[in-house]
């Protein structure tokens, strides 16, 4: 089992890089690699491109940071009432969405998450432009002190495998291989007897709970909730990191994730900070392009290519 | 007492912002036999097919299958009744195994295709029947390749172990020879007959060859109405299938003709 021994190499890695690395920037790679799987589901195994999915990243965020400020309770409780929010407004948006198809399916996603950014634009308690601050990291189960950045980096982590693994698992299950016959050919699994705007919708709700997942993560990470995280270039970043790295692998927007966080982090301390849009924008005409299935998938065809029989 | 039909239309009508596409047709389909639908380009065949699948909703009229009016429901609904149909580009999914294609046929009945928290090693129990279908076509020693790198004719062979694989009661073949070489009809052809046992079918189809071959009961569109009715013999033989063929009376030429229908020939000479 290659494929297995690669996933603990990287676990192994994840467990050792904060001695290496900043823990506070992995962690931000990691929550929007998250949030890139998540998205990815719809868009790579689904064939869905929601243009709106930042909404449920800030909504995960905003209910948690709104939580963990004004009730006190422990982060793990303010990351699942986040998720499930986020569960809930793309059950929601979901069911309006999927009897729609394609560019219409990218355009009613798109308008439906513009209409809850300037709600929490207007609404008092997300703090309109200045976002919520100062959101307390809490203390896991009561127990651990989750403001030492170490702690809150295996915190982050294990969301991260669980969330991970869900989508594995999701992607190789029975529910997947339907999800898959209907990103294949529609049609067909129509008159195989499926709805499948039944599987769409709870392929956009699973998605969109795990990028509330990631949004309400990454604010206890930043102790901040913001627009930013809902506004749609953030929508935009996340289809950025899932081409990058490879639309429809399971590793790709992992890597996305990466390369992009890397590059703005990189960028954004030094001189070139200014032109980090035209640089990001310059990789995506690359990328689209050039090398369409992006980095793995890149990597995946060379593999197969070179060492399949 | 009428005959046992499975599928029904009455006054089945379909208009497109004015234009009639398909004509108040009446078409009935009896039980355990291969229906063949044919006409020139533009008859409307392709509607009614579309109409009768669910993917278009008639203007005006009734579909009924086995009695029971199906006008209203969706694609999906009728499938699980027992409603299946191919496509004119063949209809399998590229980038799935041979054998995962028909596994997701064989999945539905399961029951838990929304079991996203279980693995999909579930489905392995489904293999050994999704191989028996596979070797009733002739593919099982492909079972393993993804379906993208099959030839033609094989990927139609596919969509019909895949549409086995639901145990139709009525099969509607949307032009199954449709684009395919000499071998591959004649592959598909036999296919057909075979499938056809205590089932019932109906198609769409171009070449008269195959028809010829195949079916019991043949209707002639034309301008989306029905021409006629009959079997092969008998609607060969009428000047007005001809002249819609032809575009002209010709006595010495019947449709087939050229596509080889020697009998047919014989009997109008």
């Amino acid at each position: 089992m290659k494929i297995n021994k690669l996933y603990l190499g990287l676990l192994g890695f994840a467990l050792i890089a904060p001695t290496i690395l900043y823990p506070v920037f992995l962690m931000k790679v990691l929550c929007f690699a998250l949030f890139a799987c998540a998205f990815n589901l719809l868009l790579g195994f689904v064939g869905l491109l929601s243009f709106g999915h930042a909404v449920f990243l800030g909504t995960g965020g905003y209910v948690t940071g709104y939580l963990m400020m004004n009730t006190g309770i422990t982060p793990e409780l303010g990351i699942l009432c986040g998720t499930a929010a986020a569960a809930l407004l793309g059950a929601f948006y979901g069911k309006l969405s999927v009897k729609r198809e394609g560019i219409y399916f990218a355009m009613v996603t798109l308008a439906l998450a513009q209409l809850m950014f300037f709600v929490y634009l207007q609404a008092p308690f997300t703090g309109g432009e200045d976002g919520m601050q100062g959101v307390p990291r809490g203390e896991l189960f009561g127990l651990i002190d989750l403001s030492d950045n170490m702690a809150m980096y295996y915190f982050v982590l294990a969301v991260f495998v669980f969330g991970f693994w869900l989508i594995h698992r999701t992607i190789h299950s029975p529910f997947g291989q339907v999800l898959k016959a209907i990103r294949e050919n529609e049609p067909r699994a129509v008159s195989l007897g499926y709805n499948v705007n039944d599987y769409k919708w709870v392929a956009f709700i699973i998605s969109s709970a795990l990028a509330g997942l990631a949004g309400s993560t990454k604010t206890l990470v930043f102790q901040l909730a913001s627009l930013t995280d809902v506004h749609w270039h953030m929508s935009g970043e996340v289809v950025l990191m899932t081409l990058v790295g490879g639309m429809g692998t399971i590793l790709g927007p992992l890597v996305g994730a990466g390369v992009v966080v890397g590059i703005q982090n990189y960028l954004s301390g030094g001189e070139l900070g200014n032109y980090l849009h035209i640089i990001m924008g310059a990789i995506f005409v690359i990328c689209v392009l050039a090398f369409r299935s992006g980095i793995v998938g890149e990597i995946n065809k060379v593999i197969k290519r070179n060492f399949s029989s | 007492m009428n005959a046992d039909y499975v599928l029904q239309t009455l006054d089945l009508r379909k208009e497109f912002k004015g234009f009639t596409a398909v004509d108040d047709v009446n078409l009935n389909v009896e039980r355990g036999t291969i229906h063949a639908l044919i006409g020139p380009n533009g008859a409307g065949k392709t509607t009614v097919f579309n109409l009768l699948t669910k993917f278009l909703t008639p203007t005006t009229g009734q579909i009924l299958y086995n009695g029971n009016d199906i006008t209203r429901m969706k694609p999906a609904a009728i499938a699980r009744m027992g409603v299946i149909r191919s496509f004119q580009i063949s209809a399998v999914f590229p980038h799935l195994t041979v054998l995962e294609n028909v596994r997701v046929a064989l999945q539905r009945k399961e029951g838990n295709s929304f079991h996203f928290w279980k693995s999909q090693s579930v489905l392995n129990k489904l293999n050994s029947r999704a191989e028996e279908l596979l070797d009733s076509v002739g593919l099982l020693e492909f079972a393993n390749a993804t379906t993208v790198d099959l030839s033609y004719g094989r990927k139609r062979a596919l969509e019909i172990a895949t549409t086995l694989a639901l145990e139709p009661e009525l099969m509607l073949l949307d032009e199954p020879t449709q684009g395919m070489g000499h071998e591959d009809v004649g592959l598909v052809a036999d296919l057909i007959k075979k499938v056809s046992v205590g089932r019932t079918i109906l198609m769409v189809e171009h070449n008269l060859h195959v028809v010829s071959k195949l079916a019991d009961r043949i209707t002639v569109l034309q301008r989306g109405a029905i021409l006629t009715e009959g079997d092969y013999d008998t609607v060969s033989a009428d000047p007005r299938v001809r002249e819609a063929y032809m575009g002209v009376e010709a006595d010495e030429e019947v449709p087939g003709q050229t596509t080889g229908a020697k009998s047919a020939e014989e009997v109008s000479a």
